[in-house]
């Protein structure tokens, strides 16, 4: 069954058709990744499922209709997000940037500081001083600290140091074992560890769906993503 | 010495005054990107409802009748807000310039619609007697409202600066200053902390337009329009969305202000205007900005 389906998804930004009618569905309880080379709109494609970007098409999601509905309230449905480039609030402290995104009554610290032990020590330290690592630790515990039918993550190793990377690889492989994921990654190690289906854009729209078997063949890899099929 | 310390106070409690009408512009664009040109309609407000209190419901006025004019300013003057942002500016959002032109109109209709029911001329403002009394410090003597002012701020500015440290809808604000569209993101409804906002934002200059009206001896309605264009340039030069930096640049100009037109006869608006054109070069963010759009 599908958490959530895309269909015919067209998005504009500044005169530009950015999204040319994208479809896909994304199963409950298993990892999706999105693939594509750069600017092909990947991340659009989620800030419009996120209602960031106004789209048009049809977006939905456990069966309900969110293509306009407001950000707040397709979040409060069960969709927890972790946008590009972290967008942690660089003035608030680890502790205030956690407790803004906590909707539960009985939010998951327990999760969130026994994936990443290391925010615990920095509560309150300004997130605007951690470092790239740590601002994606704070960036995906937002999203974890609640119960989400669905986890969107738009490129979570994006500009980390190698270890660091190792270090998110784990912890996302730990969360998607119980859920839900849209993810947007480049590290194609990363994807053929979690994903269990893959879908590949490009020039605005999908151009292949189907397994993670796929990323193996090198010819596939080369010619939908335009990078070597080693590591990235 | 005397004269030194006099002008000081004197433009610390203006810039006490500035302050008090630029936090709540600041607060508003640093959250909402609103532009509000309506900010000295609402110091107006509050300054025709304190004239209204002090003379038609307590005539007789003593140091608690001004305080109730003042909160009855405040809140007048934050209820316009919240009513202006509820039916006019919840319709345009993201819409940056008409926002602005809307504000525009609401400020020319309100001073025309004050101006016709009281007149343009100048109202003088009943306060209690020890007012107009002065303290010596040193060898100054000081007019005592400059400490009323000073006071009035900072307690206002500890009330603000206390609902962004320790209340959930102060970190929403915070947050919203810096990344609105994230703070969505995480299934906030901002439009609540919108509306906290420009009522906070009214209270400040609807308590400023009282406190003005003592120190300017007069209601006017063409008094918000004055006082907005000193407001704008505190904002700036003080960083929009930061209340602190609002508080800092309120006093900076305040006192250069002062001092300049002392010792450089009336070239105290020549000073102020050559400080935000120093903040607008060095600086374009103002001195503790966070906002980007």
């Amino acid at each position: 069954m599908s958490s959530l389906e895309v269909k015919d998804l067209q998005v504009t930004i500044n005169g530009s058709h950015i999204l040319q009618g994208v479809s896909f569905s994304v199963p409950e309880n298993k990892v999706t990744a999105l693939l594509g080379r750069n600017g092909v709109g990947k991340s659009t494609t989620l800030k419009a499922i996120m209602g960031l970007n106004p789209g048009t098409g049809s977006i939905k999601f456990g069966g309900t209709e969110i293509v306009a509905m407001p950000t707040h309230k397709i979040v409060q449905m069960g969709m927890g997000y972790v946008p590009e480039d972290r967008e942690i609030f660089a003035s608030l402290t680890v502790k205030e940037n956690l407790s803004l995104a906590v909707r539960d009554e009985q939010p998951n610290y327990e999760l969130v500081y026994s994936l990443f032990p290391e925010l615990l020590t920095r509560t309150g330290q300004r997130a605007g001083t951690l470092s790239g690592g740590q601002q994606q630790m704070v960036a995906i515990s937002r999203a974890l600290l609640n119960k989400n039918k669905i986890l969107l993550i738009d490129e979570p190793t994006k500009g980390l140091a190698p270890k660091l990377v190792t270090e998110v690889a784990k912890s996302l492989a730990h969360v998607a074992d119980h859920s839900t994921m849209l993810i947007v990654e480049q590290n194609l190690a990363l994807v053929k560890a979690i994903a269990q289906n893959i879908i590949v854009m490009d020039q605005g729209k999908v151009v292949f769906e189907g397994g993670p078997e796929n990323l193996q063949d090198e010819s596939f890899v080369k010619s939908m993503l335009g990078v070597s099929g080693g590591h990235k | 010495m005397s004269t030194f310390l006099l002008i000081l106070i004197t433009g610390i409690g203006l810039g006490a005054l500035y302050f008090l009408v630029a936090s709540g512009l600041s607060l508003i664009y640093g959250l909402m990107g609103v532009l509000n040109f309506a900010h000295g309609a609402f110091l107006t407000i509050g300054a025709f409802t304190g004239l209204w209190v002090s003379t038609k419901v307590f005539p007789n006025p003593t140091t608690w009748t001004f305080i109730v004019s003042m909160l009855a300013g405040g809140i007048m003057a934050g209820l316009f807000a919240l009513l202006m942002e509820q039916l006019v500016i919840t319709r345009l959002y993201n819409r940056h310039i008409d926002q602005a032109l809307v504000t525009v109109g609401v400020s020319l209709v309100a001073t025309a619609l004050l101006g016709g029911w009281f007149g343009f001329d100048a109202r003088l403002v009943p306060t209690p007697l020890w007012f107009l009394n002065a303290v010596t410090i040193g060898d100054a003597i000081i007019p005592v409202d400059r400490f009323i002012y000073i006071v009035v701020a900072a307690v206002l500015l500890i009330a603000m600066l206390s609902i962004l440290r320790f209340t959930r809808i102060g970190l929403i604000i915070r947050a919203g200053v810096e990344n609105r569209a994230m703070v969505t993101a995480l299934g906030i409804n901002v439009r609540l902390a919108f509306s906290t906002v420009f009522f906070i934002g009214g209270f400040a200059a609807g308590v400023g337009g009282v406190l003005i009206s003592v120190f300017s001896y007069g209601v006017s309605p063409l008094m918000g329009g004055s006082w907005l264009i000193y407001g704008f340039i505190v904002v700036v030069v003080g960083g929009m969305g930061s209340i602190t930096g609002s508080a800092i640049a309120a006093m900076l100009i305040g006192i250069t202000n002062q001092f300049a037109n002392y010792y450089f006869t009336g070239l105290g608006d020549f000073v102020v205007v050559i400080i935000l054109a120093a903040v607008l070069l060095t600086k374009p963010t103002g001195l503790l900005g966070k906002v980007s759009h």
